[in-house]
């Protein structure tokens, strides 16, 4: 299990909760068990995040790796101009 | 984390050098294609017919008389593209071309295509379009009001608390610890309010592209962009064909700057195209190009700022609210994340307002939100200084964010560069200068993530040695010329030898756009673990010609050589030497490299600015200015400078001219360059900048993407030093005369 820590806006999807203990060694199946056991975030998750992974933004790898201990954020999707 | 094969004290040879830019010959001899300058047989000519009004229903377009006109060859209406849409193809669509309802002033509602350009703008005169008006709303705090008209019922997602207006379309929350605390624990607290207006990223090309679409869906199109991969991917989408079918290739690119991300005409001219079957120009007019591309969004924020007397901030709250256009998509989930980033602090929290109005769908324009974010916060702080009697400097290197520090959004800082930034512009000459009478110097510190992205590259080595790299990313900065001096770093050859283009969608894998700072970090990064893969199969070639192993030859400047005595004794092998007989020795040498690098790195910047106001006229004048920012490593150091003294320059003209100006009616008032005013070379000082590197773990040589940070201080800076020349804090952008007489007036009769 990894600790996710969810940006506040989306704390009332979550029963209140801006931290979620979620299964997932990497982003992509992390993503799909956030979904599974939260599915209100999955219009959230479709529209697009970056996953901040022990500090390193992560805007598309599905396939990051994430250990059990890893920091976790989860984050809007990042653009840039 | 770093990456593999990263070096960040290897002697370059190539790297940080200032060669000429492989482009130059051609953009000052006129050579250079931009968008308008495509031309095909047959070619018509097209133009769009906009609504003058803010806010009204569509209730019949009659294109009767412009059809009349032997002229005409096809007019083109919502109906002419693909329906069923979703999500963000639904809102590209309905901001390419109006559905029911016109949204903004210049917001297209039809379009018509003619054998020249003068009879296309006739007919578009004579496209009438009965419309009813309705109620409309610009100002975003105005927008927000209970009384305000809805613009577009069920707009708002889920994250928007219930019981606010329906303009309000996305929410973001987000910090952490407890800022009421933080505030009891504060010796002052400063809270107040700042307004920023509108600003187009003016630049100098207007939209211009040259569309082919036949009956088979198959088409063409060149046109200016800063990602032309996601043209053939929106265009594919909105009319209703293949994205592989739908070949598009980037122009030269006169100026971009976030706002070249966003798809405007060319899925219209793809559509007249189709209807006529012939290739269709379509080039907006500059008036068109401010009434109906993407300016920033215009902001109102509060900000709360709790300091303790000898400097630590001790809470920071702010409320972030974005007005951007009739769709959804305002960055202020970004002009919240930035707002304290540069700052550790234990208390903080920020919220964002998606709020849409009647006005142009905003484009992103160089870190989008994060300028205005820095303007508010960054200006209560110098207050916090100045009423604390404390060194501005002092104080953020006090609460500067370090590797390790949980940023304002979250996650803890990976090796950044925010104190060196401070601590080279403390030691800057500028710093300890004499400000002059009636002079202000003001100080702020800017932050902006950076991006990575889908990014593929494909480096093919000739029989004569050189190299030709092909990349997806179009060129919006030099990148051409730091693409060059990546592959010959790596490959051992002169930076001359190597030619970088920016290849059509035809060519190579999906690029994201050239947008989030990310051309030099993930192109470059792909141009370099190609160029390694190019040099592992010429050692193959080698070890082959030798009869030895792979893991035998080493390269080492633009040689194969065997690894030590044990491989045998070989003459180094020049890459020329492999090259011209690798048709014989296994065929042609290409490199590759397809993936999506995730280490771009956040940057900080740190800006010094002297500013004069004269209090009789209100007119303002920036008499000194340094830029010094963490580039992690300066590839082609001009180019950088380039970069920090572009967004130096663009935030002048954002701090003290540049508005979006809106009459009662709703229509834009100044759509031209006399009007809105972009600094003119004598409305700006000499720019100093100061490259500080401190190596991004996530790139083989460290480099961070620098165009974006740049902008982030500017507005703050500016107007810290604004402020404290006029002897008033300036709280509204642009700080034109008018507002500054405003202040000064209002200072004198206690109003402020």
């Amino acid at each position: 299990m990894v600790e996710v820590n969810l940006w506040a806006g989306l704390r009332k999807h979550t029963g209140g909760e801006e931290k979620v203990e979620i299964e997932g060694k990497n982003i992509g199946q992390l993503l799909d068990n956030l979904v599974r056991d939260y599915p209100e975030l999955e219009p959230f998750i479709e529209a697009g995040v970056s996953v901040a992974i022990d500090g390193r933004i992560m805007a598309r790898d599905l396939t990051a790796e994430i250990k059990p201990d890893s920091e976790v954020y989860l984050l809007q999707q990042l653009k840039g101009g | 984390m770093g990456v593999e094969g990263q070096d960040f004290e290897q002697e370059f040879q190539v790297v940080g050098t200032r060669p000429d830019r492989p482009d130059g010959i051609d953009k000052v001899t006129g050579r250079a294609r931009f968008g308008a300058d495509a031309y095909a047989p047959g070619m018509l000519h097209a133009v769009c017919v906009r609504s003058p009004h803010a806010h009204a229903k569509i209730r019949k377009i009659d294109a009767s008389k412009a059809e009349a006109m032997p002229e005409v060859k096809a007019v083109v209406t919502r109906a002419d593209f693909a329906d069923g849409l979703t999500g963000e193809d639904w809102n590209i669509l309905e901001n390419v071309m109006a559905g029911e309802k016109a949204l903004y002033d210049g917001h297209t509602v039809a379009a018509v295509a003619a054998t020249t350009a003068l009879a296309a703008r006739d007919a578009a005169k004579l496209i009438e379009v009965d419309y009813e008006i309705l109620p409309h709303v610009t100002d975003v705090d105005k927008a927000m009001a209970p009384d305000a008209p809805a613009i577009r019922e069920g707009a708002a997602d889920g994250s928007v608390p219930e019981g606010l207006h329906p303009n309000v379309v996305r929410y973001h929350e987000s910090g952490h610890g407890d800022v009421e605390k933080g505030f009891a624990e504060a010796d002052l607290v400063i809270e107040d309010s700042f307004v920023t207006e509108a600003t187009h990223q003016g630049y100098i090309e207007p939209h211009a592209c040259l569309a082919q679409l036949g009956s088979d869906g198959r088409g063409e199109v060149w046109c200016c962009t800063q990602g032309h991969f996601n043209v053939q991917k929106v265009c594919a989408a909105l009319l209703g064909t293949e994205s592989s079918q739908v070949r598009v290739t980037a122009s030269e690119i006169g100026g971009g700057f976030g706002g070249k991300t966003a798809v405007f005409i060319e899925p219209v001219a793809l559509a007249l195209s189709k209807k006529t079957n012939r290739p269709v120009k379509l080039v907006m007019s500059r008036s068109e190009v401010f009434r109906a591309t993407g300016p920033t969004s215009s902001t109102s924020m509060d900000i709360k700022i709790g300091m303790t007397k000898d400097g630590r901030i001790t809470a920071g709250q702010g409320v972030f609210r974005l007005q951007g256009g009739a769709f959804p998509g305002a960055p202020m989930e970004f002009t919240a994340m930035c707002a304290f980033a540069p700052y550790n602090l234990e208390n903080v929290h920020q919220v964002g307002y998606d709020v849409i109005a009647n006005r142009p769908k905003q484009a992103a324009y160089r870190a989008p939100g994060s300028p205005m974010a820095a303007f508010a916060v960054e200006s209560v702080i110098d207050e916090l200084c100045n009423q604390l009697g404390l060194d501005p400097i002092d104080v953020r290197l006090k609460n500067a964010s370090r590797e390790g520090t949980k940023a304002s959004y979250g996650p803890k800082f990976d090796r950044i560069g925010l104190v060196e930034t401070l601590e080279e512009a403390k030691a800057h000459p500028h710093y300890s200068a004499p400000i002059g009478e009636g002079e202000g110097r003001g100080i702020s510190c800017g932050f902006w993530f950076n991006h990575g992205g889908e990014t593929a590259v494909s480096l093919a080595l000739s029989e004569d040695g050189t190299a030709a790299l092909s990349v997806g990313t179009p060129d919006i900065g030099g990148s051409r010329a730091s693409m060059c001096q990546m592959v010959a770093e790596e490959l051992g050859i002169p930076y001359d030898k190597v030619r970088t283009t920016i290849a059509d969608t035809a060519t190579l894998g999906y690029n994201e756009i050239s947008h989030g700072s990310r051309v030099t970090y993930a192109s470059g990064l792909a141009a370099i673990k190609a160029s390694r893969d190019a040099v592992d199969k010429l050692c193959h070639r080698a070890a082959a010609k030798w009869g030895i192993d792979r893991d035998a030859v080493y390269w080492e400047n633009g040689c194969a050589k065997p690894a030590g005595s044990n491989a045998g004794e070989f003459e180094p092998l020049p890459l020329e030497k492999i090259t011209s007989k690798m048709g014989m020795t296994g065929g042609p040498i290409v490199g590759h490299y397809e993936a999506t690098p995730e280490g771009a790195g956040v940057s900080f910047a740190t800006h010094i600015v002297d500013a004069n106001v004269d209090p009789e006229t209100g007119q303002t004048s920036v008499s000194r200015y340094t830029v010094v920012q963490d580039a992690g490593k300066a590839i082609h150091p001009s180019y950088v400078e380039g970069q920090y003294q572009g967004g130096a320059a663009q935030g002048i003209g954002w701090a003290l001219n540049e508005e979006y100006i809106y009459g009662e009616d709703g229509r834009l008032q100044n759509s031209g360059f006399l009007d809105y005013r972009i600094p003119v070379a004598s409305d700006l000082p000499m720019i100093d900048t100061v490259i500080v590197e401190v190596p991004n773990p996530g790139h083989p040589y460290g480099v961070r993407g620098v165009g974006e940070t740049s902008i982030c201080p500017p507005l703050a800076a500016i107007a810290n030093a604004v402020s404290n020349a006029a002897g008033v804090r300036l709280k509204q952008l642009p700080m034109s005369p008018p507002r500054i007489l405003e202040a000064l007036d209002d200072q004198a009769n206690g109003r402020s």
